[in-house]
């Protein structure tokens, strides 16, 4: 489908002809045309797997084509590495965040081209000034000099936008950005975006979200299995055309929860603080209830779910699950108690990247995969080929590591490897970030059935119309403190964000706010 | 491409078939892969030296001198036991050498003492555990890099060796043990002698530890991704401390063998080994960024290090160009897998343009 452009009309800025590009026996890539214009936006669209994020990396310089080319400006050109890319004016955010845990915010944002002053050194204020304004710019709260170590994922992702939008791009390259981000971080990012747009660059996106695409696109290329499916305008699309074809056949792309009736309680949260990240926090989840916790990005949701499950170690306050008190501190304690957190971040905590994808699964059971210590081979595969079945895991062989699959396949992995311990409190954090509209769906109807069984789930989620069409109660958190608590009735996106973003009016404080004695801000 | 749902022929639910129908095409392609393992490799290298030193070097293939030559690397291959699974779960131990010749001095001068030596090696093995536990403690409470924390602790061992014994050294050490020890008395029937036969059995344990139990998934995945493996419910700070105990045990342990082999106990034996032991696990394949590796390999490095020194030996090498040809082995062996991955590389982007 090579498109030579008709005469008159400008050349595209980027433009990939015929690419292939294989891994092994995995064909990622087969004979993939795009083209990028000055002054647009474009949408990639596929579903997890497709080849988007392989697609992005040969535009960014970290793959070579096996076959076709890359166009820069009419004009094929060889990218030996990010840094060729870059210094052609592309800017890439890459679906996972790769920052330097023990450099701040600013030195990872100017990473490789800090302003200088004279004798080469570091102009560390300029640095530190140019970051504050780009932060300000997307309209977060981040402190430029904070090492990136302990960001949480959207922390880390909003470092990576900010990166990115730091040096004068022609093309702004973005796999995924929005995934761990909440509305109102996604409305910041999409003004800075299209400002950048209006200015003449070019930009790809991609998301899962496709109201995202809707709103920030204006022509979209769908991907299905490496192949080229559509490039097409967005303009007479509907969501369902886009699905069709990124599926190749029809889907409910939403999944409500079922009303169940609620047990006993399954875990109750009295009072529990971490100096400087959360206080006071009080909750509880019953069996066969799911319960969202909602905030905006830093307002501690991850913070507090980490520390319920001991991974984090609480300064004050009582987990309790079925009544008997949880030793702080210990993951294995809450295992052992029947709880179970899939984390936010698959690259550092979720998954172990180099390990194959059975042995992933296999990590959080091992005591019951064989006797004495002692580990069965057949049932380690076992538990891996059921769960990668039942999350339709795309994959070429369970003994492949982790790390060589997409983006969303790793994530379900991480919830594979955590359903299978059939815990009765299941934490997920972020559970279906980077998973496509399909197996969302999936994901969902496996959470409102595994509820109906009795499972409590506690889920924090930045994707408000999964909040509200999962959550049978919600909790919003602002600030490190618990403001508000919405029965599902109550719950809509005006509610919800209301109390995130701390404005009182709608705020219905809860007991545990209320004991604190302060006001809400 | 394959999936284990079947996304694209339709309403696929029933997906579990496919799963398994995957697994069976996977085994037929995997052999090739397989085939370029390092370990493998290296076994096949160490036969063939193994071949060539018995066509090429007079005396090679002789009894004594195989039983020589295994005993020689006694104290190296057990402690590249406890090394390995360190090494795959990311840490290290440099202190290894130093509390070899810490439990020697100590063996010495208790010996020197008039203590009854079935007290001694208790003792030492104690000793060695309290120092293991030591740098243990350092690494998970403390939260100082094992690097620099076995450095630190390479020092005092080695130091604590020399106030125990000064530069004296002690000898005539009980026939019965000194017999155990040397390389002319054998596990009847074979020419293996008896470190040896003990270090073989202690091998299988480890490598069923490694490769077949909990503890032994838990360490590589420590190795390669320790926060992930503790939000897994992985013990963390247990396994290293326990690996670390085991180390400093063993050697204590080698340390007396050293002692019984040489019937020399001194307080600056064995110094230098712990490289030796880290460069034959290296060799064998082991990461040493932690997360790979096979105790088959481990053991094939030692040998392998072992066999060529024996050899050289045999052929009036100096001692110095026997360190340069470790030294090279060692390179090639970080290189090689490298080399395979780039040429694979190239090999598919040319099938690709073809
Ligand atoms: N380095 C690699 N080694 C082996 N296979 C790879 C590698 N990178 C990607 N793949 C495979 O290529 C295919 C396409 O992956 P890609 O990451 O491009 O998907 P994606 O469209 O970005 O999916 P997602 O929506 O989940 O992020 C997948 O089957 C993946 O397993
Ligand atoms: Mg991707």
């Amino acid at each position: 489908m090579a498109q030579a452009a008709p005469a008159g009309a400008p050349a595209p800025v980027l433009a990939l002809e015929e690419v292939t590009k294989s891994f092994g026996s995995v064909r990622a890539l087969r004979g993939v045309s795009l083209a990028l214009h000055a002054g647009e936006a474009h949408a990639l669209a596929g579903e997890n797997g497709a080849g988007k994020s392989t697609l992005i990396k040969t535009l960014a310089g970290v793959h070579r084509p096996d076959s076709g080319t890359v166009l820069l400006d009419g004009a094929p050109v060889t990218f030996h590495g990010p840094a060729d890319a870059r210094a052609a004016g592309i800017a890439v955010i890459y679906q996972e965040p790769t920052l330097f845990a023990d450099l701040s915010v600013a030195e990872n944002i100017f990473m490789g081209r800090q302003p200088l002053r004279a004798l080469r050194r570091v102009d560390h204020t300029a640095v530190r000034d140019a970051t504050a304004a780009l932060l300000r710019r997307l309209g977060v709260d981040l402190d430029p000099e904070r090492p990136a170590r302990g960001l949480s994922i959207a922390d880390q992702q909003i470092v990576e936008i900010a990166k990115a939008l730091s040096f004068d791009a022609r093309v702004l390259v973005m796999d995924e950005p929005t995934a761990a981000l909440t509305g109102t971080e996604t409305d910041r990012l999409f003004a800075v975006v299209e400002a950048l747009r209006k200015e003449g660059a070019a930009v790809l996106f991609v998301s899962h979200r496709l109201t995202e695409i809707f709103r920030l696109c204006r022509s979209v290329t769908t991907l299905r299995d490496g192949a080229l499916v559509a490039s097409e305008p967005l303009a007479g699309l509907t969501e369902d055309d886009l699905v069709r074809r990124m599926v190749g056949r029809d889907l409910d792309a939403l999944y409500a929860k079922r009303d169940t009736r609620t047990g006993e309680t399954a875990l109750e949260v009295r009072r529990l603080t971490r100096e400087g990240v959360f206080h006071d926090v009080s909750f509880e989840v019953r069996r066969g209830e799911i319960v969202a916790l909602a905030g905006l990005v830093g307002a501690g949701r991850s913070e507090v779910v980490q520390a319920v499950f001991g991974v984090d170690r609480a300064d004050a306050g009582e987990v309790l699950v079925r009544g008997a008190a949880l030793r702080r501190g210990s993951p294995t304690a809450a295992m052992d108690a029947g709880l179970a957190l899939v984390p936010e971040d698959r690259r550092q905590q979720g998954l172990v990247m180099e390990l194959s994808i059975e042995r992933n699964i296999a990590l959080t059971g091992l005591h019951t995969l064989g006797r004495g210590g002692l580990v069965r081979r057949a049932a380690e595969r076992a538990r891996a080929g059921d769960w990668a079945a039942r999350l339709r895991l795309r994959f070429d062989r369970l003994s492949d590591a982790a790390g060589v699959l997409s983006g969303g396949n790793q994530q379900k992995v991480v919830l594979a490897k955590w359903l299978a311990t059939e815990p009765e409190v299941l934490i997920v954090d972020e559970p279906t970030r980077g998973i496509d509209v399909g197996t969302k769906a999936e994901v969902h109807r496996l959470l409102s059935e595994l509820a109906a069984e009795g499972l409590a789930v506690l889920m924090v989620s930045s994707d408000l119309p999964e909040v509200l069409g999962m959550a049978d109660r919600v909790l919003v958190m602002h600030e490190g403190r618990l403001v508000a608590e919405l029965p599902r009735a109550e719950a809509t996106e005006e509610s919800v964000l209301a109390a995130a973003t701390g404005r009182t009016g709608a705020v219905r404080r809860t007991e545990a706010a209320a004991l604190d004695g302060e006001g809400t801000p | 491409m394959r999936q284990a749902g079947g996304k694209d022929d339709a309403p696929v639910r029933e997906a579990g078939g496919e799963a398994a129908r995957g697994e069976v095409a996977a085994g037929r392609r995997r052999t090739y892969a397989e085939l370029l393992r390092w370990d493998t490799a290296l076994g096949v290298l160490l036969v063939a030296v193994l071949l060539a030193g018995a066509g090429g070097t007079e005396g090679f293939a002789e009894t004594t001198n195989l039983s020589a030559a295994l005993n020689d690397t006694a104290e190296i291959a057990l402690i590249a036991l406890p090394m390995t699974l360190l090494v795959v779960a990311g840490q290290v131990d440099l202190s290894v050498a130093s509390m070899l010749g810490l439990s020697s001095a100590l063996a010495g001068s208790l010996w020197d003492a008039g203590w009854a030596f079935e007290l001694i090696v208790p003792v030492c093995l104690l000793v060695g555990l309290a120092g293991g536990l030591l740098n243990g403690w350092l690494v998970t409470r403390v939260g100082l890099p094992a690097l620099a924390v076995t450095i630190g602790t390479l020092t005092l061992y080695r130091g604590l060796a020399s106030v125990v014994l000064g530069n004296k050294a002690v000898a005539d050490f009980p026939e019965t043990y000194a017999q155990w020890a040397s390389y002319t008395k054998t596990v009847p029937g074979t020419f293996v002698p008896y470190p040896i036969a003990l270090f073989a059995v202690l091998a299988v344990g480890a490598a069923v530890v490694l490769h077949r139990t909990r503890y032994g998934r838990a360490m590589f995945a420590i190795g390669a991704q320790e926060q992930a493996a503790w939000f897994a419910g992985v013990r963390v700070n247990r396994i290293k401390l326990v690996l670390f105990a085991l180390t400093g045990l063993t050697a204590a342990f080698a340390g007396i063998v050293h002692t019984l082999r040489y019937g020399s106990a001194r307080a600056d034996n064995g110094i230098g080994l712990e490289l030796v032991v880290i460069a034959s696990v290296l060799l064998g394949g082991v990461d040493f960024n932690g997360g790979k590796g096979t105790l088959g390999g481990a053991v094939a490095g030692v040998l392998l290090i072992g066999v060529l020194n024996n050899l050289l030996t045999l052929n009036d090498v100096s001692n110095e160009i026997q360190v340069v040809v470790t030294g090279v082995l060692l390179i090639v062996s970080v290189l090689t897998p490298r080399v395979i991955a780039v040429a694979g590389e190239r090999r598919q982007r040319r099938t690709a343009a073809t």
